[in-house]
């Protein structure tokens, strides 16, 4: 019984992908490896290429885990370790709250509050201070590439620090105790422990990449939509999902609909490769810090 | 306890078995329609006004785009689809019979932006608008706006181009136009649902386009007249074929239509934007139901056919409320002429459904 169940999960994967490949079979045979490297997209003359919402893919998701990680980490180590219990359940419950608002609410406070936001304080004062860099270069809208990352970012917040702090909380009270009485101070504590749930703070970051790299309403919303790769963070990008979500109902033609289909395949490719990497990097990261401790 | 459960069962699939077989006994046909977005909130109208009158027809319209219309219609599983562009040649010949395309309403496409210090009316000219959306007048003081607005104190700022991200017709309409009036437009970009704008941020529906230009200053972006004038957008006016700058609402829009009824193609696949008329709109567009000429049966083909005919004559009162433009009478005449055309096993079936009830 949980064989089938378990291959159940398998068999939904494998169909996917078995179906998605047929019906982008077009296009594949159209573009081949082309496809992958193109950087035009233009429905209008035929014309299809996934390089900029793949960058865009990528360079928003990790734009949210760079933003995201230190913040949900810090957040979860402040609730399990450092609260009085009559603060960290309420804080814990509205982290719990904010992972479950619908995305296309986050997408419509993003254009509203958050880009203006970002226009008229963040990146003035970013430009200011770091406008030689390439990456602060350009006019400043409010949407762009920064934008999307800022938005995934609080999206995937709730869900990292909620696991890690159901995995902190999991590591045994004796393991604190044990610390102290060494005579280590709550800091040096807290790291210990934060060594020991490694594995799991590596999984809460799995699952919010996860996340991130298949986001589409409130990206969509605040990214710009424009696929070009632009070194400056406040340029408009776009993402995979969102070039599906956004011209799916309204194309026509064999070719276009197999091409979108495709770009849905790099999807889960890119998913697979990014999560799959995530995994080693912290996997090694893991093993190198644990014989220490 | 498991006893009481198959009884409980037992008598559900009885009672629902019951009530199905009531509704095949009944006299009921049901319609389903989809397509444009632009004409779900008066298909919805129509459905329930045409529903009071007539309650043995049940109809039903999602709007699902207008490329889903077309997907759809195609593959025969919906009975008629509403779309905002004509279907290429390519599509139609694909269909597995002939469809007809039916304008049943008008619609336009405006020009809105986000100027604080300009408190009046922008104008422009084709030209303007096509080097604008090319990425060719980057600032709002250029020249070539300052010459449609001479008494106007542009801001010596740059311009946002914000355009519609997702497919839809109203970025088709919209090109369509720019590839009228400018053969560069024409041959870098184009015409389609998803033309690839050379500038500009993409903002997703109408409600993008619009949060992005009201949210960031000295943007300028299109949406749907009816979008504009719900959400009191400033919308600019546009220099016409005759050389009249004139601002979107009804009766420009309604005259844009009414010059080309007369020269219309028969099939009535055409545009009407950078129409000729004093007083028309340039970036005016039909709305056309999607239907085939060959109905497979009697009774669902003539209680469409009633219905489609129902909104081209009576229903047009409903449009201007809704902030439609209402179809020209003529062109009421020569839609309502297509319809007569509809036809099962050879015989037309305009007002025939009440028949046979």
């Amino acid at each position: 019984m949980l064989y089938i169940c378990a291959g159940s999960v398998l068999a939904i994967t494998l169909t996917m992908v078995v179906a998605m490949t047929q019906s982008s079979w077009l296009s594949i045979k159209e573009f081949g490896l082309g496809f992958l490297v193109g950087q035009v997209w233009d429905p209008v003359k035929g014309e299809f290429g996934a390089l900029p919402f793949i960058w865009g893919t990528i360079a928003s998701s990790v734009l949210a885990l760079i933003i995201a990680v230190p913040l949900s980490v810090a957040v979860a180590i402040f609730l399990v370790e450092q609260a009085p219990r009559s603060l960290a359940r309420p804080l814990g419950f509205l982290v719990e709250l904010l992972a479950a608002i619908p995305s296309v609410v986050y997408g419509l406070w993003a254009i509203f509050v958050l880009a203006p936001l970002l226009r008229i304080y963040v990146q003035p004062f970013l430009q200011s201070l770091f406008g030689w860099l390439p990456l602060f270069q350009g006019t400043a809208t409010g949407i762009g590439l920064l934008t999307g990352g800022v938005v995934l970012a609080i999206m995937i917040t709730p869900i990292i620090t909620a696991v890690t702090r159901d995995v902190l909380e999991a590591v045994p009270v004796t393991q604190r105790e044990a610390s102290l009485a060494l005579g280590a101070t709550r800091w040096e504590t807290t790291k210990i422990v934060l060594s020991n749930a490694s594995s799991g703070i590596a999984g809460a970051v799995i699952l919010g990449l996860g996340r991130a790299i298949g986001e589409t309403m409130a990206v969509t919303m605040v990214i710009g939509n424009r696929p070009q790769i632009s070194a400056s963070l406040f340029d408009p990008a776009y993402s995979i999902a969102s070039v599906i979500a956004n011209e799916f109902t309204e194309a026509t033609g064999d070719l276009y609909i197999s091409a979108l289909t495709e770009m849905g395949l790099i999807l889960f490719i890119v998913t697979f490769v990014v999560t799959g990497l995530a995994k080693l990097l912290i996997m090694s990261v893991a093993n190198r810090n644990l014989p220490q401790n | 306890m498991r006893y009481s459960l198959c009884v409980l069962l037992i008598g559900i699939i009885l009672m629902t078995g019951c009530f199905s077989g009531r509704h095949s006994r009944g006299d009921s046909v049901k319609i389903q329609g989809a397509g444009s977005t632009f004409i779900n909130p008066l298909m919805q109208k129509w459905v329930h006004e045409f529903g009071a009158l007539e309650p043995s027809i049940r109809i039903d319209y999602q709007s699902i785009g207008s490329g889903g219309a077309i997907k759809q219609i195609k593959e025969r599983t919906i009975q008629y689809g509403a779309t905002d562009i004509a279907m290429s040649d390519s599509d139609l010949a694909s269909a597995p019979g002939e469809l007809l395309h039916i304008p049943v309403i008008l619609g336009a496409v405006v020009l809105t932006y986000n100027l604080e210090s300009v408190t009046q009316t922008l104008r422009f000219s084709p030209e303007t608008i096509a080097d604008i959306f090319l990425g060719k007048i980057t600032r709002w003081d250029d020249e070539r706006i300052k010459a449609d607005n001479p008494e106007v104190a542009l801001p010596p700022v740059e311009l946002t181009v914000v355009h519609r991200s997702d497919g839809s017709g109203t970025s088709a309409v919209f090109t369509n136009y720019l590839s009228k009036v400018s053969s560069e437009w024409k041959e870098k970009v184009g015409e389609g649902t998803s033309p690839a704008f050379p500038v500009g941020l993409g903002g997703k529906g109408n409600e993008g386009v619009t949060g992005q230009v009201k949210q960031t200053p000295n943007t300028i972006g299109y949406v749907e007249l009816a979008y504009a004038v719900k959400n009191k957008l400033p919308v600019a006016e546009i220099k016409n074929r005759s050389g009249n700058f004139v601002s979107p609402n009804f009766a420009t829009v309604t005259s844009a239509a009414a010059e080309s009824v007369n020269t219309a193609p028969e099939d009535l696949r055409f545009t009407i934007t950078d129409a000729e008329g004093a007083n028309a709109y340039p970036i005016s567009s039909y709305v056309f139901v999607l239907i085939y000429k060959d109905q497979p049966e009697r009774r669902l083909g003539a209680a469409l056919v009633d219905f489609l005919a129902w909104g081209l004559n009576e229903g047009q009162r409903h449009a201007q409320p809704l902030y439609y433009a209402p179809l020209p009478p003529e062109m009421v005449r020569r839609s309502t002429a297509k319809i007569a055309q509809v036809n099962f096993q050879g015989e037309s079936l305009l007002g025939r459904s009440r028949e046979g009830n």
